[in-house]
């Protein structure tokens, strides 16, 4: 394990006007961990992810990210030009919403050949070859290569996005209930595939959510929010075997069995 | 131009001075930053839009007096559109116009460029409809904007692999992007790409207009204008497999023209021009002579 964190959030805090966002949220993330944000609708869970992903420049407070070189950067101090290339090649942003991460017009193999001509490649050969590499890695056939995202179903629509994502062998990935909207058997095939790439790359990753099961499988580390504030913070299955506060209690005790 | 009891009623080339000054200002902006597009405040012309608006505005900024005006539509001086500019210019300039490439100073074009290599001091305004080349991958204005401010072209790439992707090559044949002197990615109005190499350190000045789009653009002479490609699937322009039929000119971009209704056809070059000046040197086609026999 390295000795220094990859992202260092400190004191983050978004208003909407008068209206909370998230609070003053602080944490560090290190090379390969996956933190889980769990919360009802309306927590500051999708807040505090845009808030350190720059999408959403947060009323105070500072993200800092390691750099491949080693050095932290305040990421709301760098050039717009060096943060949308940082975005498009060593983080990932995986929507809930697969067609707003996607170009829906555009081929599978396009869609996955994008970051890669965006940092310059050239070759159509190796773009495509790369391209059929990540869609065996997702699980979608290699005979989909050249259709549409929206002849794809849902499950499908997710893996082709994550593969999009991961070509540029990102150090981070950003997920937005990644699962939402997906019947169970797909979510759990899908979950099954992330742990799998999570493990074998190494990826640290953010993971909102608000299925603690989701959490569970993928995460080490998890925070839980309320109303915009942090109010649990620990390893997953500590929280989950043992919550502390009441409304974490409440949260674990209301998962339907069955 | 006006005596005491004239009012001026007739403003040399159609435009106010005011909005000739705005209009060369974009110009001067535009050959100053090769290949990003000004925004500046078209005006209402009256013909259509579509018709080449852009294109009338820019050449009434830059034409005077002395100047001697050629307008070519698809390659044709004799086309509606070729035909209607021309007048319109004779009637609220005065200017000489003429077809022969040579002889112009200012050639207003749309969809071509001229066969014969353009000159030092000859200016090819071309009429655009659509100027963003990225257009039709991202919708937003505002993100276009930015992926030129930031040099983001991947996108481009992205269109190119899908055409190899559904047809085995780049299938994009008109407006094909280009990178101007290593920066810019421009859309060269629809033009085949037969005459990109033709932009490539050409001696003319270069400027496009587009005037619903409120755009104006601009390639200075000698300046490097790439067409984009794959290393593997690398740029090539059309090529026609039977000389021009009038004037068996080869090498030149070539217009199909249908004969008959029993699949008789012929090729003949799109720059009428320059068929004509091949044929007065006394080059002869295939069938030169008996076309309008064949037409009967």
């Amino acid at each position: 394990m390295s000795d220094h964190p990859l992202l260092r959030v400190s004191a983050v805090t978004k208003f909407y006007g008068s209206r909370v966002g998230c609070r003053d949220v602080s944490f560090e993330l290190w090379p390969g961990e996956v933190l889980a944000v769990v919360g009802e609708s309306g927590s500051g869970k999708t807040t505090l992810l845009n808030a350190i992903s720059t999408r959403l420049m947060p009323t105070s407070g500072t993200v800092e990210y390691c750099m491949r070189d080693g050095k932290f950067r305040d990421l709301y101090r760098m050039g717009e030009a060096e943060r949308r290339f940082l975005m498009r090649t060593d983080w990932g942003f995986v929507h809930q919403n697969p067609a707003d991460g996607l170009r829906m017009t555009v081929s599978a193999g396009a869609n996955v050949g994008e970051r890669l001509m965006a940092i310059g490649d050239r070759h159509y050969g190796n773009i495509r070859s790369s391209a059929t590499q990540w869609l065996d890695r997702v699980e979608i056939e290699a005979d989909r290569i050249d259709d549409q995202p929206r002849d794809f179903s849902g499950g499908m629509r997710q893996r082709l996005q994550i593969a999009r994502n991961l070509v540029t062998g990102p150090r981070l990935v950003f997920m937005d209930e990644p699962t939402g909207g997906l019947d169970v058997s797909v979510q759990a095939r899908l979950l099954d595939l992330m742990r799998g790439l999570v493990n074998d790359l190494g990826l640290a990753a953010i993971v909102v959510t608000h299925d603690l099961a989701v959490a569970r499988l993928l995460s080490h580390r998890m925070m839980v929010m309320k109303d915009g504030n942090v109010i649990e913070h620990g390893l997953t299955d500590r929280v989950l075997d043992d919550p502390r506060e009441p409304y974490t209690q409440l949260l674990v005790s209301s998962i339907l069995q069955v | 131009m006006n005596t005491h009891t004239q009012l001026a009623t007739y403003n040399f080339a159609y435009l106010d001075e005011q909005t000739k000054r705005m209009i060369r200002r974009a110009i001067l902006k535009a050959i100053a930053i090769p290949g990003y597009q000004v925004p500046f405040a078209s005006r209402e012309m009256p013909m259509p839009y579509g018709w080449g608006t852009g294109g009338v505005q820019v050449t009434a900024s830059v034409l005077g007096p002395d100047d001697t005006l050629k307008v070519i539509d698809q390659g044709a001086d004799d086309t509606t559109n070729a035909v209607s500019i021309r007048a319109f210019f004779q009637k609220v300039a005065n200017v000489e116009v003429t077809t022969r490439t040579a002889d112009a100073t200012i050639i207003q074009t749309r969809h071509r460029i001229p066969e014969e290599t353009l000159t030092d001091g000859q200016i090819l305004v071309y009429q655009v409809p659509i100027p963003e080349p990225l257009r039709f991958l991202e919708p937003r204005e505002t993100e276009t904007r930015k992926m030129h401010a930031l040099e983001e072209y991947g996108l481009m790439h992205v269109k190119l692999y899908e055409d190899i992707a559904r047809n085995g090559h780049i299938a994009t044949t008109y407006a094909y992007p280009v990178k101007v002197e290593g920066r810019y990615v421009m859309d060269p109005s629809p033009t085949p790409k037969f005459d990109n190499p033709k932009m490539h350190k050409s001696r003319a000045l270069q400027l496009f207009g587009a005037g619903r789009e409120k755009r104006i653009y601009a390639i200075p002479p000698y300046t490097d204008v790439v067409s984009l490609d794959f290393e593997d699937h690398p740029f090539e322009v059309q090529k026609f497999d039977e000389p021009c039929a009038l004037c068996a000119a080869q090498g030149v971009y070539l217009d199909e023209v249908i004969l008959d209704d029993h699949g008789g056809r012929m090729f003949v070059c799109s720059d009428t021009d320059y068929c004509e000046k091949r044929r007065d040197e006394g080059h002869v086609g295939p069938l030169a002579g008996d076309s309008a026999e064949t037409a009967q």
